[in-house]
């Protein structure tokens, strides 16, 4: 378990200021002028060193990605710069919300840091549409940064850098990176196709590096107590803190920084005040917001939720986003509202994802009532294997699995649903007398 | 993806200008992206305009296009594919955002969006009779902790219940939105759990102890050997060197990826030794008994519809969203001494099963009345016989009853704003 000394989100639930003063007391904005005068490499080093595994969701290194950037006066006079995905609408997640309205500094900081290691001098933070007054928040922080000369030109750590804060209006895609960089060019939120990558060709044609807000914001105390004492918490390739967010079915949702490599049943009782209705009543968990595999109760009550503990149990980690269900809902109902979802959400740019998504939805509207044939089960998951890996970007996948989770874990319910119904049925007709009790 | 399309031209303003401040604004915002690329503004200025005038009207995005040098179609692309525009008249006082995805979901939004069709429209995005009032089901609004939520203008109302909701909707309904107070509408900081933070109970400081490495690693495979934590990862080389950033849509790692040829392999493998030897696919559960078999796998041999069929009855209750208890020792010593009189629907009280109810009965309670008024000391001898320790209060059990035993359904409807169960 994490102790609070050892916490780099110090003012998440907003009990202090969130101001540059808040900020300093709680020992932001300190030594920052001489990690940027160690320079580049050693900013990338610390960094590696810390064994820092990016926290958007797919967990590559840090710091690799920082040196795909090209090396300074190696360019070809285009300017480098940093992308930061605030783009957060994954389901279940709610992590860089705490970050940018409780604790905005971390992030500025981190921008300008992350900005000297790969020669950027300056960032887009792109901030969803939704959050409001997180972005209110973060434009506030952003001009408190620029009056006491921490960024800008000519600014006191001597390094040139600037803070651009866009937002989008409402589209779960722009979360993917180059969905994220045609909406900040002021299209619409449609994928590109890779390569070329978007360290060598990115946001108007210039190199750029997209990460995540949590990524970010961990840089400057990584630095000011070096990586070394990253590394120490958590296991070997899955070190350091990680913000969680727990919903659904516990007794006391909450979001909270936590040490990876802790077990599912500590970091509940600990943190959520256990399951509702006991462990005996949890049904299923989906460990990494909604796009990640499902994981029955029991497979994982003592699985080690980090990157490679969950793979174990054959999920992901992904946002930490950990989503409960006890036995209570319709499961066959909350696959299908990420399905509806999926279908909202896609873009409509490829034809398997658009008509794809659309199609599994009403298949799975039909499965919720039971009206269907159970030959249907095995044709609704040949047509998420059709989907999966035929689109540009991964919501195609991401759409298909939850359903195919459903499946190998549930089957029995969907056929249990589809005879309840049939049985139900009279000579006027079938009732769906199951489905809306 | 959704069809949205602008409004009907009846209703289409014929002209639009920013106000001079929003003018000034925009000319700010356009300068801040690179020479050339005042596309960029286009979301944040289409915003404004919103903000201006309640809703995207034709003229608002003809105008922009026109101050951004963008051709017409290029504005109406990004008005229509991202939902947070509005293309037709809202709410005067209140547009309700109700957050219905999964997270959502599972802590009661459906209730919400009840609330929402009884008081507004039965239908999304029509106004109240008023013309005050108008709401719409969105996807995750990001706040999933705090669920169920909503959004009204620019601020989020967290840990609804359907009655909260109704005050809500009634203080803006009345212009009085400003005397509730945004964010979560029970005793908890925020996202920090309910009751109490579990975390950053010291107040934080300024100053940074120096890290010292823990003392000798005991084992090679210590977490403190950071000399090369880089090179043990697997992730040091993955397949697609930007996933990192497309968090919201990658899932797990490729490594989790199941590979699509070897499971369509093996799926038409068992598909063919199915069709080979007559048995069910057991592809996907070792048990399935599969759409083809015998009626006699399914029902034990009656047919559908007969009331006596004893296995899909059992089907059925499995499927009904019981509460599942795992005590197997019922209370066996009654609690209260039963009223005379018939017993009460003790079902009808959201939480309560047909079990539930046999072992209340037990205990001896058997009335509304008794539940209502049911002390502290009692709740937890009921909860430590039920096994079920903190549900009466989170499922308000006494508030339930007490509806119900002052005035049966009825009350109920009106207190919580839907049909007892």
């Amino acid at each position: 378990m994490l102790q609070d000394k050892d916490r780099i989100f110090t003012n998440l639930y907003g009990q202090g200021d969130w101001g540059l003063e808040g900020a300093r007391a709680r020992g932001g904005w300190q030594g920052t002028a001489g990690f940027i005068e160690q320079g580049r490499d050693w900013i990338t080093n610390e960094v590696k060193a810390s064994g820092l595994r990016g926290r958007g969701g797919a967990g590559f290194p840090t710091a690799l990605k920082w040196t795909f950037m090209p090396k300074e006066g190696a360019g070809d006079g285009r300017p480098s710069q940093l992308l930061v995905n605030a783009d957060e609408s994954e389901p279940g997640t709610c992590k860089d919300r705490e970050i940018l309205r409780h604790d905005p500094h971390h992030l500025i900081e981190g921008c300008l840091l992350a900005g000297r290691a790969m020669g950027a001098h300056i960032a887009y933070v792109y901030i969803r549409g939704e959050f409001i007054r997180e972005r209110h928040h973060f434009e506030a922080a952003v001009q408190q940064a620029y009056d006491a000369r921490l960024i800008g030109k000519n600014n006191i750590h001597g390094w040139d850098f600037d803070i651009v804060v866009h937002h989008g209006a409402g589209a779960y895609i722009c979360g993917e990176e180059t969905a994220l960089m045609e909406s900040l060019e002021g299209k619409k939120g449609q994928p590109r196709l890779k390569p070329p990558f978007p360290a060598a060709m990115g946001v108007y044609g210039n190199p750029t590096t997209v990460n995540n807000v949590e990524s970010i914001a961990v840089v400057p105390e990584i630095l000011r107590r070096s990586g070394a004492w990253f590394a120490s918490i958590g296991r070997a390739n899955n070190t350091g803190s990680k913000l969680m967010c727990v919903s659904g079915h516990v007794n006391k949702p909450a979001t909270f920084e936590e040490a990876m490599g802790q077990t599912f049943e500590e970091i509940i009782e600990t943190h959520c005040g256990g399951i509702r209705g006991g462990w005996d009543n949890l049904l299923a968990v989906i460990p990494g917001g909604a796009s990640v595999p499902c994981v029955t109760g029991e497979k994982i009550r003592h699985a080690i939720v980090d990157f490679d503990g969950l793979r174990e149990v054959g999920s992901s980690l992904g946002t930490a986003a950990i989503i409960v269900m006890d036995k209570s809902p319709d499961i066959i109902k909350a696959i299908w509202r990420l399905s509806a979802f999926y279908k909202h959400e896609s873009c409509g740019q490829c034809t398997p994802c658009r008509e794809g998504t659309g199609w599994m939805m009403r298949v799975m509207e039909r499965m919720v009532e039971g009206r269907a044939q159970k030959r249907e089960i095995d044709m609704l998951f040949e047509v998420t294997k059709q989907i999966e890996g035929h689109t540009i970007c991964a919501l195609g996948d991401a759409a298909a699995w939850p359903i195919q989770g459903l499946i190998k874990n549930f089957r029995h319910v969907i056929e249990a649903r589809i005879d309840a119904y049939t049985y139900n049925s009279t000579s006027e007709g079938a009732v769906p007398s199951i489905a809306t009790e | 993806m959704s069809v949205r399309r602008l409004a009907d031209d009846s209703i289409q303003p014929q002209a639009f200008a920013f106000s001079n401040d929003n003018a000034a604004w925009a000319q700010k915002k356009i300068a801040q992206y690179p020479t050339g690329r005042q596309q960029s503004a286009v979301i944040p200025l289409l915003w404004r305009a919103q903000e201006q005038e309640g809703w995207l009207s034709r003229s608002a995005i003809e105008s922009i296009a026109k101050l951004l040098g963008m051709a017409y179609i290029r504005v109406l692309e990004v008005a229509t594919f991202y939902t947070q525009f509005l293309l037709k008249p809202v709410g005067s006082k209140a547009h309700v955002l109700i957050c219905g995805t999964t997270p959502c979901m599972l802590r009661g939004a459906e209730d919400l969006r009840d609330v929402c069709q009884h008081h507004i429209h039965n239908d999304p995005f029509m106004l109240n009779e008023a013309g005050t009032l108008s709401w719409e089901e969105v996807e995750c609004l990001g706040a999933c902790v705090n669920a169920p939520m909503v959004m009204i203008g620019n601020d989020t109302y967290e840990d609804l219940t359907p009655q909260r909701m109704r005050e809500i909707l009634v203080a803006f309904e009345t212009g009085n939105g400003d005397s509730i107070k945004p964010g979560t509408q029970i005793e908890r900081g925020n996202s920090a759990a309910e009751g109490g933070a579990t975390t950053l109970l010291v107040p934080p400081s300024k100053t940074r102890e120096k890290f010292s490495p823990p003392v000798p690693p005991a084992t090679p495979e210590q977490p403190a050997a950071v000399a090369a934590p880089q090179a043990a990862t697997s992730a040091a080389k993955p397949r697609d060197v930007t996933e990192e950033s497309a968090p919201a849509i990658k899932g797990p790692a490729p490594q989790a990826k199941v590979s699509e040829a070897k499971a369509e392999g093996e799926r038409a493998a068992a598909a063919a030794a199915a069709n080979a030897d007559g048995e069910p696919n057991r592809a996907m559960r070792e048990d399935a008994t599969g759409a083809e078999s015998s009626a006699g796998k399914i029902d034990g041999g009656r047919a559908p519809g007969k009331p006596t069929a004893g296995a899909p009855s059992e089907n059925a209750s499995a499927t009904k969203a019981e509460p599942v208890t795992t005590d197997p020792v019922p209370g066996s010593t009654a609690l209260l001494v039963a009223p005379a009189g018939a017993a009460d629907n003790l079902k009808l009280i959201s939480g309560v099963g047909p079990k539930l109810e046999a072992r209340l009965n037990a205990l001896g309670i058997t009335k509304w009345s008794q539940v209502a008024e049911l002390t502290e000391t009692e709740i937890a001898k009921v909860e430590g016989t039920l096994n079920f320790r903190g549900r009466i209060g989170r499922d308000k059990w006494l508030e339930q009853a007490k509806a119900l035993a002052t005035g049966g359904a009825a009350e109920y409807l009106r207190v919580f704003g839907k049909d007892p169960k």
